[in-house]
């Protein structure tokens, strides 16, 4: 058993650097889809990231009365936290510290500085800033309850129908951007099936004539298919490695150049936190593409 | 060891290949099927390695029917016969080495002995220095000596060929098929068609 693993070893190795145009073909096929295939993955980050960074703009401002007592508005925060587990964050923002955060913006315009000493006082009310981790219905059940009779007393108005287009706008973007790249992955990833199993094909074609007579000598199905089915990993190995290393050299090198356009988004840093997963899609696709593709043309030809 | 009983072999649309064949062969004999283009030459070494099955009559390997062998069984079927076909049937991405030592590979047998028997086997055929070329580049006559040697080593060998010279320098049993009939079986014949 083991002389033989031995020489269906010997076999694929011979037959891999003997036929170095289809090698080399092979291969190429292969490391481009996988790259192709690493691309994508790193497009659903970018996408992802994006996605979160508009949502995270996104929040609901409730306006509490100008009398409503500071303890009564903290309650609130915390009864609006219990209503569902779908709300990220309650920001409490006092009359001060709005009228701060409005003079720190435009204390340097004149005409709103005066206008401001015009009205007389802190015209600002306190409110709480409500920012939601799911999508625009989210949104909106939290603020009909806001509008509802528990808080009918302390709250004065909710900013959530000026909102509400461009909140239910984004995420519908958001949703098509998501359903658009599900598609279109699923796409590339059938075509790049298709392209490696006919490669694989072509490099096993020449050897279909050899196949028969190795059938007619009387050799096992398995001393026959096994240096093909070798062959097919070794193609799938070697074009991981090269992939690896192309993808770890462009992440490292355009990485900067990525957080120009997009701030705090470090494609290298994304490239070494996922690493396992990277490593896992592009040694699981090259190599089970490899020894699937081999495996069902050898098949296909013993059968002749 | 083989035995045909009354073998006959329709292809669709009422072609007959073979008509009523019987003959046997005997384990290490080396027989040659000769016989004009069409004649039934190939369809009868198919059967011989249960590539293909009789549609009338029965084939038999060591007393066994070989349309009901299992893979194993063809499978040793196959090693203990060397079979030569008219297109000798090398592997064309192996060396003459490389054709030789696999057969003796498919067999299991050792290293060593395949190292030692391969060169020698090519030197007896006239390739010994020709060990490291691949089938393409041999001449005919190269090809055919190779394919014989492959099917050699102490195996029972069944030759097609259409090569008068080479079947009469044998000097062994001929078996003349014409239009799926055998019309001559001489155990020290010569190529008459």
């Amino acid at each position: 058993m083991f002389t033989n693993l031995k020489r269906v070893f010997n076999f694929a190795l011979v037959d891999f650097f003997r036929n170095k145009g289809i090698s080399i073909a092979a291969i190429f096929v292969l490391t481009t889809t996988i790259l192709l295939i690493t691309g994508l993955f790193f497009m659903h980050g970018v996408s992802n990231f994006l996605i979160s960074t508009i949502q995270n703009k996104i929040d609901i401002t409730a306006y509490f009365k100008a009398d409503v007592p500071e303890q009564d508005i903290l309650n609130a925060k915390d009864e609006i936290l219990k209503i569902s587990s779908e709300v990220k964050n309650v920001e409490y923002i006092s009359k001060e510290d709005a009228l701060y955060d409005f003079t720190q913006k435009h204390g340097d315009d004149p005409t709103i500085s005066g206008a401001l000493q015009e009205v007389g006082g802190n015209p600002f009310l306190p409110s709480l800033n409500i920012i939601m981790a799911s999508g625009a219905s989210g949104y909106e059940k939290v603020a009909t309850i806001l509008q509802g009779d528990q808080f009918i007393d302390l709250i004065e108005k909710v900013d959530f129908s000026q909102k509400k287009v461009t909140i239910e706008k984004i995420f519908s973007i958001s949703a098509t951007i998501n359903k658009f790249g599900l598609i279109l992955a699923v796409i590339l990833f059938l075509v790049a099936i298709v392209v490696v199993f006919n490669t694989i094909k072509l490099a096993i074609n020449g050897s279909r004539e050899e196949i028969t007579t190795m059938r007619i000598v009387g050799a096992s199905s398995w001393f026959i298919k096994s240096p093909f089915i070798i062959q097919g990993a070794m193609f799938g190995f070697v074009s991981f490695i090269i992939c690896f290393f192309v993808t770890f050299i462009l992440a490292f090198l355009v990485s900067s150049s990525v957080e120009i356009i997009m701030p705090g988004f470090n494609l290298f840093k994304y490239f070494t936190s996922n690493i396992f997963i990277i490593i896992l899609i592009q040694l699981g696709f090259g190599v089970a593409m490899g020894v699937v593709s081999s495996f069902i043309v050898v098949n296909k030809y013993l059968k002749v | 060891m083989i035995k045909f009983q009354n073998v006959t072999k329709i292809y669709q649309e009422n072609i007959i290949v073979l008509q009523d064949v019987s003959f046997e062969i005997k384990e290490g004999e080396f027989v040659s099927i000769v016989g004009k283009s069409g004649a039934g030459k190939t369809t009868l070494i198919r059967m011989i390695l249960g590539l293909e099955f009789p549609t009338y009559g029965e084939v038999f390997f060591d007393g066994e029917s070989v349309s009901k062998a299992n893979s194993k069984i063809l499978q040793k079927i196959r090693r203990k016969i060397g079979s030569v076909y008219q297109d000798y049937r090398l592997l064309p991405a192996k060396t003459v080495y490389e054709n030789v030592a696999y057969i003796m590979e498919v067999e299991g047998k050792e290293n060593e002995e395949i190292e030692v028997e391969v060169p020698r086997v090519l030197e007896i055929i006239g390739l010994g220095d020709k060990m490291n070329n691949f089938p393409r580049e041999l001449s005919g006559g190269e090809q055919q000596r190779l394919s014989i040697a492959r099917a050699l080593s102490g195996k029972t060998v069944v030759l097609s060929t259409h090569n008068r010279e080479i079947v009469n320098k044998l000097g062994k049993r001929v078996i003349t098929i014409e239009n799926g009939i055998i019309i001559r079986d001489e155990e020290k014949g010569r190529f008459i068609i």
